[in-house]
């Protein structure tokens, strides 16, 4: 299974590089509501069938790819680098800098991380930016954790004594000569994560906490065709699939990260 | 509170009274002192009193969290199990993608489609409500997806590599009966990581119940947390999500404690960290 594991990988940028395409190929408009052809179920004009105004499933479906694998890139991003700024410096300096940061970490752990995702966009205006700061807020911790351990290992090899022998600054010693060091184990935990962001970004979507309407998030769609599930399951089914077989793409190649880089700290993060 | 017609002095005094002409410091250490007194306020629309309310209401999620428990916890660890003993046969590589698909499934949309199909389509259960064991069936079973998939992950890549170990080797070696070994020697001693899952899923079981309980109508905490954000309703929002990280806490540190009685090379020492 771990060998075929870029395929999954593959499949996942070919449904992104599709959204991001979409605008080039012949599909109705996402946005247009059509009154005549309020839910229609799966047909030739309408491959996914329409929802309750009359809208294209397929074509929203695809758009909102783009929005939700997006939202999902951005929060990991913003979550790596925020969890490896802090990994850094309480792994590097050490002592009561160490204590704080890790306090702060355990703190943020104990909320349940979805808790977390739903506490910070309540409090802020709903929105893409929003759905992308609460998700990193509950995600930054593991990468604070991970890389931590990866510069207490690296610290004490002999090329970072070298470094601080011949006089180099702590600056200078961190990015340099540590980072460079940490950056595969920090894409590795990205990719891990994936799979898990993109159901917390639907989950978000779905109790109206993320992208505002008329945008097309699958998490969105699903909350808004809620009501119409008996007449038309179709509405919710769709949208549903393409969630879980992103999610599951991503999932799929995180085991076959997991299963090449076999770090300790990855290998227990579910 | 005071409708349109109130006189500055009226809202002053108010202002007052509630402590809003202090500052925001002020303001933040009253409001900690009485969460810690157990008072966390009033609903801004019903004007009920939050902490009786979620004192209501909190067994509901409790119950329905110790029965997706009961389920995702032998299905989990069996399918642990079988990925463990199977490794490298058909059935290993089929729990494990299945294990995977859990994983990926959305909880709102397994909840939306298991009502579809089993209340709306085939009848046999009731698609909302609060009460017995039908109303708890798809609930239950819905919050127990993701927890068992992570449960059966573990459980696998623990169980797998407790028998790589010589003690494990050793008993093989005296020529014990297979299920013995992995009785008392393999899972015995693989217990302790399969504990804290199942210790931390317990948090995914109170995020989880904001979407179940939801889309279930189930009458628990987490339900009352979305009515909440719907109305923004602030003091209902702070006193669930206190709750919950409360419950989960106390929760892990049960965990932790349970360690102890697991293995006894762990004890508690004041330096370790």
């Amino acid at each position: 299974m771990a060998r075929i594991g870029n395929v999954y990988f593959l499949i996942v940028i070919f449904i992104f590089a599709l959204s991001l395409a979409a605008p080039l190929m012949p599909l109705h408009a996402p946005e247009k509501i059509d009154l005549d052809s309020l839910r229609e179920p799966p047909g030739l004009n309408h491959p996914f069938g329409t929802d309750h105004k009359g809208r294209d499933i397929l074509s929203r479906v695809i758009y909102g790819a783009k929005i939700s694998i997006s939202v999902a890139i951005a929060a990991s991003s913003t979550s790596c680098l925020v969890g490896s700024l802090v990994g850094l410096t309480a792994g590097y300096y050490g002592g009561r800098i160490d204590t704080v940061l890790m306090t702060i970490v355990d703190f943020i752990l104990s909320f349940p991380a979805l808790l977390l995702a739903i506490a910070v966009s309540v409090v802020l205006p709903p929105g893409i930016y929003t759905a992308m700061i609460a998700l990193s807020a509950a995600g930054w911790t593991s990468f604070a954790r991970l890389i931590r351990g990866q510069v207490l290992t690296i610290k004490e090899l002999s090329f970072v004594e070298a470094a601080k022998a011949i006089g180099c600054s702590d600056a200078r010693v961190l990015f340099v000569h540590i980072v460079p060091n940490c950056l595969r184990v920090g894409f590795v935990m990205i990719g891990i994560k994936m799979g898990g962001f993109i159901i917390a970004e639907a989950t978000l979507g779905f109790l109206g906490l993320g992208v505002q309407p008329p945008a097309s998030s699958w998490g969105a769609m699903i909350s808004s065709s809620r009501a119409y599930i008996l007449t038309a399951p179709w509405t919710v089914f769709f949208p549903g699939l393409m969630i879980t077989a992103t999610a599951f793409c991503f999932n799929l190649y995180a085991e076959k990260l997991k299963a090449r880089y076999d770090l300790g700290a990855i290998k227990n993060s579910v | 509170m005071v409708g349109e017609r109130a006189t500055p002095e009226t809202i002053e005094s108010i202002r007052k009274e509630i402590g809003a002409d202090k500052g925001f410091a002020a303001q933040y250490l009253g409001y900690l002192k009485l969460i810690v007194s157990g008072n966390f306020g009033r609903s801004y629309y019903s004007n009920r009193d939050v902490l009786s309310d979620i004192a209501a209401k909190l067994p509901n999620t409790i119950k329905l969290a110790f029965a997706a428990m009961a389920i995702a916890v032998p299905c989990g660890m069996t399918a642990g199990m079988i990925m463990a003993y199977r490794k490298g046969r058909l059935s290993e590589r089929l729990f494990s993608m299945i294990s995977i698909g859990g994983l990926s499934l959305p909880v709102f949309w397994v909840g939306l489609m298991a009502m579809l199909i089993f209340s709306l389509q085939l009848k046999l259960l009731p698609p909302s409500g609060t009460g017995g064991l039908r109303f708890l069936i798809l609930p239950a079973f819905v919050l127990a997806v993701p927890a068992l998939s992570s449960l059966a992950r573990v459980a696998a890549a623990t169980i797998e590599e407790t028998m790589g170990l010589p003690y494990v080797r050793t008993a093989k070696a005296k020529g014990l009966v297979p299920m013995k070994i992995a009785a008392v020697h393999v899972l015995k001693n693989a217990l302790i990581p399969i504990v804290t899952i199942i210790g931390l899923d317990f948090g995914s079981y109170l995020s989880g119940a904001v979407v179940t309980e939801t889309i279930f109508g189930w009458d628990g905490i987490g339900r009352f947390t979305m009515e909440g954000i719907i109305m923004r309703d602030y003091p209902v929002i702070m006193g669930c999500i206190i709750t919950c990280t409360a419950v989960f806490v106390i929760v892990n540190m049960l965990t932790d404690i349970l360690y102890h009685y697991l293995d006894p090379r762990i004890r508690f020492h004041g330096q370790d960290r």
